[in-house]
């Protein structure tokens, strides 16, 4: 290793407030220097920093061999990256968009999640990057690929919407001896109200748990990324407004879901709305209603209701792009609609 | 350099006694292994189905010999194709092993949940392939990145047959080992058919091999059917690539003399293809040479063919009286530390008030 901890990833240690990205970044800063198998692989992250300089200045610290640029081939080194984590590795993929995970399906499917249960070993790797809309990114910049995962048993998958959650549970995920696709939403990034005073030497945050964004009594959303903060909003609104007080539980961790928290606020709330970014048909409020119905069906006051993006692309202009992506108004509607139902 | 006539070639002079006597096993083992499980499948005792590698023997067998093998996790590591059952037995997999593999029984290494040569002993240093091809190199294009990053001397050696040689996996996988000059070397195993698809319609190039220097590395090419050439070439380029030159590409000229699988009539073959590469046998073509040239003498590999067949035999005994899985046991290591949940709904009445 050359050089000192360079200034861009001390705020933390320096009691200075983080982005989300920066948080990222001390994560990755952090299990870099505390474990030697971590390696970064992905493109453009070593001399140029990452697409969004989520990476800058590792490889001046840690070299080419641990933050490998590669060429332009997210299945070929995400396959790589199982191969490395065989070998004892804990390989971080970038995925310079999300979107292009898709490249990367093929692996990530039926090669890596399925390797521990043929015989093959744990394949102890994260695969992380931006998504989300929101930022006129258009159809191939924009996606929230979760879903297209979620039906795979073997992989993990995290998204997280705070810089506390977002540094924890990448400590957790690159630490994780399974395979963990990490969501990063590239508009939550720099967003100036997450910015936060994180503890030094923070512990990771376990997967799997889902964490209560708000409290509140007469209606539960439960929720995840960007989705969490416009949920906030409408919450406020609904206060004022009607007097409604909501409560917002965070999935933080997509797989394995956090069944029993969303059971447990359902029980006490009685009435539920699902609210995702993602695309509407196939989208994880249908998995979540089932669950609600096989374990809560008795205790729901009001039927379930989702409110997510339409069922199309991302599409690029912005009158076009609102009308893609559930609005606060869209969601305190939903929440009227229940609370009077 | 390419010799399918069978003639003698200057390779093989240099092995020893010892080394001859366990090339011979590993051709007759792999060759017997496989007449067994032709026996057990028309009994229906396999499985689903079975891929033979008849006459494809001396590519498995040669290649691998050409690597470190050890048992301890130091070795050389190896991701074999569908047809390296050799390469696998080389690295050291026990014959039960595959048998009980094919007969998906409880204590094989995959608990009954896979099939075949798909099977992982990271100490002896194989991992096992699943069936999208192509990807294998991806994955050992990262075990050499490993090997590099780690300053160990270990190679990753791969195999894809005339067919996987077409994906987008084996561009994206061995163009990133070549230009991280990883210890990588891949072995096209142009045997002619990939299922029932002729070589001439997965490629409009000569040969694969010309592909070496696209990628700005090193090429060879030798007969496939010849074992002391197989393992001459393999040695060459695997020192290349230990010795931190970068990654090599070698194409291997055999012939697939079985079906895709074993229910596979091979109707599209043209007439005398199968006589013509059965002339050319690559254990008869051993068999010859050494007695040929006074290195072994037939009786050496009389008493290897018998204690072959007593080792397989035994082995087939042992993994006949092997037990199927427990069902529930599908529901294990999809994640570690828990199994997956068992499907409450279809295992008693669903009541939710009491869930």
């Amino acid at each position: 290793m050359a050089g000192e901890k360079p200034e861009h990833v001390r705020s933390t240690e320096l009691g200075k407030p983080v982005t989300m990205l920066e948080a990222i970044r001390e994560a990755l800063w952090e299990e870099m220097e505390r474990d030697p198998a971590v390696f970064l692989i992905g493109e453009d992250i070593g001399d140029y920093g990452g697409a969004f300089k989520v990476t800058e200045g590792f490889i001046d610290h840690y070299g080419p061999k641990r933050v490998i640029d590669t060429p332009i081939s997210e299945a070929g080194f995400t396959g790589a990256a199982a191969g490395a984590a065989h070998m004892g590795m804990r390989p971080v993929v970038e995925m310079q968009f999300m979107d292009f995970v898709s490249c990367a399906y093929e692996p990530l499917t039926n090669y890596i999640a399925t390797s521990r249960w043929r015989g093959s070993g744990p394949v102890p790797m994260v695969v992380r990057g931006p998504v989300g809309g929101g930022v006129r990114g258009g159809p191939f910049h924009s996606q929230n690929p979760e879903m297209a995962f979620f039906h795979t048993p073997g992989l993990k998958i995290v998204y997280p919407c705070t810089a506390r959650d977002a540094k924890g549970l990448l400590k957790a995920a690159i630490r994780d001896d399974d395979p963990v696709l990490y969501f990063e939403h590239k508009k939550l990034y720099r967003a100036p109200f997450l910015r936060e005073v994180l503890e030094p030497d923070s512990e990771p945050i376990p997967l799997g748990r889902a964490r209560t964004h708000r409290e509140g009594k007469d209606l539960t959303i439960v929720t995840y990324g960007m989705m969490v903060h416009e949920s906030a909003k409408a919450a406020e609104q609904l206060a004022q407004e009607s007097g409604l007080d909501v409560e917002i539980l965070d999935l933080r961790t997509l797989l394995p879901l956090d069944e029993d928290a969303v059971i447990e606020s359902v029980k006490k709330t009685n009435r539920v709305l699902l609210v995702h970014e993602d695309t509407r048909t196939g989208g994880i409020a249908g998995e979540l209603a089932m669950r609600i119905s096989e374990k809560a069906f008795e205790w729901l006051d009001a039927p379930i209701l989702r409110v997510t993006a339409i069922d199309t692309p991302v599409p690029y202009s912005p009158p076009l792009e609102d009308y893609y992506l559930p609005q606060v108004a869209d969601i305190v509607a939903a929440a009227k609609y229940l609370a009077k139902y | 350099m390419i010799n399918t006539a069978g003639s003698a070639t200057a390779a093989g002079s240099e092995l020893s006694r010892d080394e001859l006597t366990e090339l011979y096993y590993h051709l007759r083992l792999t060759r017997e292994v496989e007449q067994v499980l032709t026996n057990l499948y028309r009994q229906n005792k396999v499985i689903g189905g079975l891929y033979r590698s008849l006459g494809q023997e001396a590519v498995a067998v040669g290649t691998a010999y050409a690597l470190r093998r050890r048992d301890d996790g130091t070795g050389d590591v190896i991701a074999p194709a569908i047809r390296n059952l050799g390469s696998l037995l080389m690295m050291g997999a026990r014959p039960v092993d595959v048998l009980r593999q094919y007969m998906a029984k409880g204590d094989s290494p995959t608990w009954g949940r896979e099939q075949n040569v798909h099977f992982t002993d990271y100490d002896r240093g194989f991992i096992g392939l699943i069936s999208h091809l192509g990807i294998m190199i991806e994955v050992m294009a990262g075990v050499a990145i490993t090997f590099k990053l780690r300053e160990e001397e270990r190679v990753a050696l791969t195999w894809t047959g005339d067919g996987a040689a077409s994906t987008g996996a084996f561009h994206e996988g061995f163009n990133l080992a070549a230009v991280q000059r990883a210890p990588m070397v891949v072995i096209i195993e142009n045997n002619r058919y990939a299922y029932s698809t002729p070589v001439s319609k997965q490629t409009a190039a000569a040969s694969f091999v010309a592909r070496a220097p696209g990628y700005g590395v090193y090429g060879d090419s030798c007969d496939g059917n010849d074992v002391f050439a197989v393992l001459e070439m393999t040695r060459k380029a695997v020192e290349h690539a230990r010795s931190g030159r970068g990654a090599a590409l070698l194409e291997v000229h055999t012939y697939r003399r079985k079906g895709h699988a074993e229910h596979d009539s091979q109707q599209y073959v043209p007439p005398g293809e199968l006589e013509e590469w059965e002339a050319r046998d690559p254990v008869d073509r051993f068999m010859r040479r050494v007695i040929d040239e006074g290195w072994l003498t037939q009786a050496d590999l009389d008493t290897i063919d018998d204690q072959v067949t007593k080792e397989v035999d035994a082995a087939r005994e042992t993994a006949e009286a092997s037990p199927m899985p427990e069902a529930e046991e599908a529901l294990a290591e999809v994640y570690g530390g828990s199994a997956a949940r068992r499907p409450w709904t279809r295992l008693a009445t669903p009541d939710p008030r009491e869930a």
